[in-house]
Parts: C-alpha cells; structure tokens; sequence
C-alpha cells in the first residue's frame, strides 16, 4: 500500500536533488532553473499529497497555482538568460561571479 | 569700602587687558595705576580707622553642596589691614614705576603692544593677592593663592620670545604645584575634621583638633599638627623656603617690577601670612612649629650664604628675599606671629625698594644685570643711589642699639632674633644663632652689592657706563615713597607689633586674660583707638618710661582662638620674653651687621684684590655657594630627570607602543584580517549563496526542532 510517507519521501528526495542541482551545478543557468522547477514539484507533490490525505481540496487548488507561478517564472528566467548570453557570451555558472566582494 | 579695594584692581585689570584697544594703551594703564591708587588710599583710611574688631563682609553665597556652604567674604581684622596696605602701596607703586621701567623693551618689536598687557596682569595679580588676604574661607584663600601662582606665572615669563624666561615661568609653577599639594590637602583634612572651611568655624574647633588622632599614610598623627605641617608645606612653596625655595632665584627673569612686587613685597609672604592667620593651628602644634622654625632658619642662612657669591644684582636680592622670609617664618615658628607680621611689612618697604632701585641700575645700564659691570654708579644715578642706601641700611638693620631707634629692618629683624632667642627650645636656640650668622652676611652681602654698583672704577662695556643715566621721575617716585617707609615704619609702629602685651593685644584686637596693668602714664587703661595718640605715645614712651622701667609685666593675652587677629596661647609668653632677653643678645644682631659692614669695606673698596684670591684660595666653598649648594643639579638628577625619562618612556613605549600600536594594531591589522575573511566569503557564485542559504535554514529549523519550537 502505497501510504503518505511514500509521496513525501518522494517529495524530499525531489526537493534535495533540486537543492544539489543548484549549487553543485558550475557549467549552466538553465540548470538552475530547472533544479528550481524540480524543487517547486517537489512541494506540489507534498501538497497534493497532503490535500489527499487530509481531503481538503485547498492543497490542490494551491498547486495550480504554484504551477502557474512556476511557468511564469520560468519564462521571465529564461528570458533573463537569453539577455545575459547576448550580454557575455556565455551561460557558465562559474563565469557568472559579479557580485564577487 | 572694602568690597571697592578688593575689586578696583580686577576692574582696572580687565579694563587694561581687554579695554585697551577701545580707550588706546596709554589710557588703559592709566585706569588701571589710577584704580590701584584707589585701592592703595582707601586701604590706607581701611588701616587707621580699623578698630581691631574682626568683621565679616559678605559678598554673595559662594558655595553650596552638602554641609559645605561658604560665603564669598572679606574678613576683615589687623592682619588683613596690614595685608591690605603692604598689597595696594607696594603695587599701586610698581604701577607707576612700570610707566617708566617697561616704556622701551628690546624684547619685544617695534609697534607691539606689550604694556597695557603687563598692566593688566600686574593689575590681576593685585586681585588675586587681595582675595587671598581678605580670604574668610580657605577655599577662597586657595583661589587667592592659585591666581597669584598664575599671575606669577604670566609675569615672569612675561618676556615671551625669552626661551629662559619661559623655564623659569614653568618652574616657578610648577615648584608651587608641590607645595599647593599640601596646602589643599590641609584643607581637606580640616574639612574632614571641622565639616567646615569657614575660618571661624575651623579656629573654633582648633583645641578640639589638638585632642584627635587623625590616621594618615601609615599611621596615626595629632590633628593640629598635621593640619599645621600641611599648611605649612603649602607655605613653604609660596614662601620660598629651603626645598622649595628653587624656583624663586629663577623667577628673576620676569621685568623687575614684577621682582619687586611679586617676588619680593607681596606674593612670597603669602606663606608667612598664611601661617599667621592659622595661628590658632599653630598654637595647638608645637612639633609643626619646631619644624617651622627649622625651615625658616635654615632658609635664612642658606639663602644669605648663597647670596655672599651671586654677581647678577636681582639674585642677590633675591636670595635676599629667601633669607629675610626664613626669619618671618621663624619668628611664627616660635609664636611670635606679630614679630613675624612686622617683619613681612618693613621687609615690603625696604626691599621692594631694594628691587625697584636694581631696576633703575639695569635700566639706566641698559638691562646689564652682572654686578662685576658696575662700578661707581654713584654720580650717574645719584637719587638711585640714595634710594638703594636707605634700602640697604634698612634690610642691614642699621639703628641704634637698645632703642627703638633705627631704620625698619632693624627694629623688625632684631624683634625676630630677640624672639629666637627668648623661645628657649633647641629650634629656638639653632634659629638665634643661625640668624645671627645670616644678620652678618645679610649685611655683607647687602653692602657688597652696594659698593661694588655704586663705588670704586666703572668695570665692563665703557659705551654703557657712559650712556648710564638716572631713571625718569615715575620711577624716582615710586623709590622715594618706598624710602620713606623703610625709614620710618619700623619707628612708627613698633610698639603696635612688638610693644607691650597690651599695646600689642590691642592692635591685634585680642582680648587679655586677666587685669591689664596699668603703666605708669596710665597708657594701659587708656582706650585710644586713634592710632595717631597712640604714636605720639608711643614715641614717649620709647624715649621716656620706655627705657626707664624696661619692659614690665602688662598682661597676657586670653581669649578663644578665633578672637582678633592671631591667637596666642595662655603659655605663650613669648613677647614678654622677647623683651627682658640680655642686652648681649639684643646687640648681637647689630654687632653682626657691623662685622658684615666692615668685611665688606675691606674686600670692595679697601682691598678690590681680596675677594678673587679668597674665591681661588677656596676653590670649593667658592663653587659650592655659587652653584647655590647644588640644590639645582641635585633637584634635577633626583627629580627632573627620573621625571623626564618617565615621561619619555610612558610617551615611547606607553603612548607610541601600547596605545598608538594598539590602536594601529587594531585598525591596520585585526580589522583588515577579517574583512579579508568576509570578503574571501563574498566569491560571487550563486551556489555559494544558495548553499549558504540552506546550511542555514536547515541550521534553524534544526534548532528550532531541538528546541522544542518553543
């Protein structure tokens, strides 16, 4: 029987992945973005998870509207990119060091 | 009238000082002399109309925290009448003589202005000086006594581009810093142990004082006689007694009518003063008084030693002046503060009159200071001359002996000596003698300095002697006043300061125990507050009964401490002592001052020879007098340099290590590690920010998670 813990696992397990995506990633942004879309399901999956368990379609309306978030970031993240590689001529990550102190 | 004596002086001082541009220089000088003059007649009318009775002027309420709450007043009894006039003659004098005296000074450039300044501070000094003697309370006393240390201060390095007039200002401050240390701490232990500083209250509690223990360093001490030692030390500074005497030979470098008023006439008896006004202290601490006659007679014959070899003309005044205030002291040592008042006020006269006259040597001389460049100035400054020999003739103590006829140094000096002697302690019987010895080179040294400007061949630069002229008429004045006071004071007021008991007890406004014998004439019973008709008596009964029946038994002096002037003991018999010593002793001093006269004759003007073979035959003695003992060089290897190399070492090592290295350290090293640190954190990648991001979330929730989320 496939319980609760099963999605959350599932859900960390998605979200830890996002998290080393992004800062053991050095070559490329889109990357990034993508580690973040992995980390926004990860918690779209809890959420769904919870509103199932709990029945209370509050937690699903929600991840619609996270899904709608993350599309719209998405665009406006890659659209970023698409300047920054006009600008430098690269999308390394360990190029990209401005705020270096 | 006593408030405007105290403040014409300050008013003419800030008028001249801050005034002269506005009403011209020569105007501002003006107002200040004319303001001093003021000053001067009214403390005249303040002394002969005073009826002995000590008042209290209140000006306003000065202080008040706590139980200290202290008037600002003026006390008005004898010792503040004689300080009055001795203050505002002396200075209102020097006022005038300083229009002629400082009119051109090569140290300073053409178009400067320099005398409305000196005006204003001699005018400043005369205040400060006024406060301390009015003083009722210490702490005003205290104020009076440091702003006499400024003006001091300001006056001898007056000379501003004088690399050495500087020194001396700073050491004569900074000797004085020693002494005030005492003083204050006096003050303190008297507030402590009255809860008061009004000297009323403090004179009142002065038996009480006599019976308390007092812990202090690291024992316990009689109060009275702490209280007195510490005043005492504070007086030592002032007074220029022995140990602290350095500064004042070097204060010479100031102009010489701030030698005369300041360093001579006024300020130095500041100590004197102040050990008389606290004689109901003193009374109660025999030991502090043995100890001030030590000093005193000591100082006196150090200083005349010293002065024997000085060549430069104001040393040896002032060495003089060291000298002639060991015996004040030491006649207030003994509890003979009236002797030693009478002495503070002929000494005003004649030595002032001594430095005013070198003044108008160096003046005339084209500031040329070295005695062996003088030479038979007698011709060329003849009122100058008459002046310095009226001066002499009084610190010598020329008069005739066993009488009370002579010039003032004599009656007031033989007073002093006749009242060693009459103590009859061992500091009593060390003082008589060594004031004897230092009557003798008083003498010597007076009359060398006299023979050697005055008489035989004009020696050094021929140009200046013959450009030596007299001094102008205000510096001539100013001389002649002063001449006359030095004839004449002594005779006048004798019997005010050293009569009977009675006659004494009476200028002094104390009370006598017991009956009054009446003299013959009836003189005792007698209640004269015209001091005119006491003159006149006075000289009668110097010519008539005086000499007839000797001094007999009139009285004792009574009274609580507190009452009149000064307080003398019921056991103190000083006075009547003082009169029946042998006729041996009241001789000696003259017969010290003739030997002194004659040794002087031989060597300068008989013998011109003798005085260099004598300083070659006594190679070390010559040098040991000279360099004045070594107390310089001693000082300054005890004292100045430890003090130096201290601080050397805390500016090297204390300030430049430890505090400018810390700070540097700090601000060079420690910070820039660390921001070097931080900065190596700030790599700029994302994923360093985001990783650090997470440690800490995960860092939080963890604690929070521990914690209980609480």
């Amino acid at each position: 029987m496939i319980g609760l813990e099963h999605y959350l696992t599932v859900a960390a397990a998605l979200f830890v992945i996002g998290i080393f995506g992004i800062f053991l990633n050095r070559k490329n942004v889109i990357v990034i973005l993508m580690s973040i879309e992995l980390m926004l399901l990860a918690v779209n999956i809890n959420l769904v998870a919870f509103s199932a368990f709990l029945g209370d379609l509050v937690g699903q309306g929600f991840t619609l509207f996270v899904l709608t978030v993350a599309a719209a970031e998405a665009a406006i993240g890659l659209a970023i990119l698409v300047c920054f590689f006009r600008a430098r001529g690269t999308i390394a990550v360990e190029d990209v060091s401005n705020m270096k102190g | 009238m006593e408030t405007i004596i105290l403040f014409s002086p300050l008013i003419g001082s800030l008028i001249c000082g801050f005034g002269w541009r506005l009403i011209g220089e020569q105007a501002g000088m003006m107002v200040a002399t004319g303001l001093l003059f003021l000053s001067m007649l009214l403390s005249w009318i303040v002394f002969f109309t005073f009826d002995g009775v000590t008042e209290q002027i209140t000006i306003m309420r000065w202080i008040e925290s706590g139980s200290l709450a202290t008037d600002w007043a003026i006390r008005m009894d004898r010792l503040t009448a004689i300080m009055l006039i001795v203050v505002t003659t002396v200075s209102a004098l020097v006022h005038l003589y300083s229009f002629g005296y400082m009119a051109h000074d090569d140290h300073f450039r053409d178009g400067e202005t320099y005398r409305s300044r000196f005006f204003a501070y001699l005018s400043f000094f005369t205040f400060a000086m006024l406060m301390l003697v009015t003083a009722d309370n210490l702490v005003q006393m205290f104020f009076g006594w440091e702003g006499v240390g400024v003006a001091s201060y300001l006056l001898i390095g007056f000379y501003i581009r004088k690399a050495s007039a500087g020194a001396a200002a700073m050491k004569a401050f900074i000797v004085n810093r020693v002494g005030d240390f005492g003083f204050a701490l006096g003050i303190f232990a008297l507030f402590y142990l009255t809860d008061s500083i009004n000297l009323s209250d403090v004179f009142a509690a002065a038996p009480d004082l006599a019976e308390t223990q007092i812990s202090f360093m690291w024992r316990d001490w009689n109060a009275a006689e702490l209280v007195a030692f510490l005043l005492f030390i504070g007086a030592m500074g002032k007074s220029a007694q022995l140990l602290l005497h350095t500064w004042l030979p070097d204060a010479m470098e100031g102009p010489t009518p701030v030698s005369a008023l300041i360093h001579a006439a006024t300020m130095v008896t500041a100590g004197v003063f102040l050990v008389c006004r606290m004689s109901p202290i003193m009374e109660f601490a025999p030991y502090a008084t043995a100890f001030v006659v030590y000093i005193g007679a000591a100082t006196a014959f150090f200083a005349a030693t010293v002065g024997l070899v000085q060549n430069d003309i104001k040393r040896v005044i002032a060495y003089s002046t060291c000298s002639q205030l060991g015996y004040m002291f030491v006649a207030a040592g003994v509890g003979m503060y009236s002797a030693a008042m009478f002495h503070l006020f002929t000494h005003a006269f004649f030595k002032a009159m001594l430095f005013l006259g070198a003044g108008s040597v160096i003046h005339g001389m084209h500031h040329e200071q070295d005695m062996r460049n003088y030479g038979g100035l007698r011709h060329k400054m003849p009122y100058t001359f008459w002046a310095m020999m009226i001066g002499t003739l009084a610190i010598t103590g020329v008069g005739i002996p066993l009488t009370h006829i002579g010039f003032a140094g004599f009656l007031s000096k033989d007073a002093i000596i006749e009242s060693a002697f009459a103590a009859e302690t061992l500091a009593g019987g060390f003082a008589f003698w060594a004031l004897v010895i230092a009557a003798c080179f008083t003498s010597f040294y007076s009359w060398r300095l006299m023979f050697l400007t005055f008489y035989g061949e004009p020696r050094g630069n021929k140009h200046t002697h013959e450009h030596a002229h007299e001094s102008p008429m205000t510096m001539l004045a100013p001389l002649g006043v002063l001449a006359l006071g030095a004839v004449f004071a002594g005779m006048i007021w004798f019997n005010s300061f050293f009569g009977h008991t009675d006659q004494v007890a009476r200028f002094y406004g104390i009370p006598l125990a017991g009956e009054v014998h009446a003299t013959e004439d009836g003189q005792g019973t007698e209640a004269t507050d015209d001091l005119g008709d006491d003159h006149a008596e006075a000289k009668t009964d110097d010519h008539g009964e005086g000499k007839a029946d000797g001094y007999g038994h009139h009285g004792t002096f009574g009274g609580e401490p507190g009452e009149g002037a000064v307080y003398i003991g019921e056991d103190n018999t000083i006075l009547d002592d003082a009169h029946a010593v042998p006729k041996l002793v009241k001789a000696s001093p003259f017969i010290a001052m003739l030997i002194g006269l004659i040794l002087a004759y031989i060597m300068y003007i008989r013998r011109p020879e003798l005085p260099g073979q004598l300083a070659e035959n006594q190679r070390p003695l010559y040098e040991f007098l000279l360099n004045k003992w070594y107390f310089d060089e001693i000082y300054d290897a005890i004292f100045v340099k430890p003090a130096k190399a201290a601080g050397s070492f805390l500016w090297r090592r204390g300030d430049g290590n430890v505090i400018d290295g810390g700070i540097n350290g700090l601000a060079m090293g420690l910070i820039p590690f660390f921001t070097r640190l931080a900065g190596r954190a700030q790599s700029g990648y994302l994923f360093h920010y985001a990783g650090a991001m997470i440690v800490g979330i995960v860092l939080l929730v963890t604690w929070m998670m521990v914690r209980g989320a609480g």
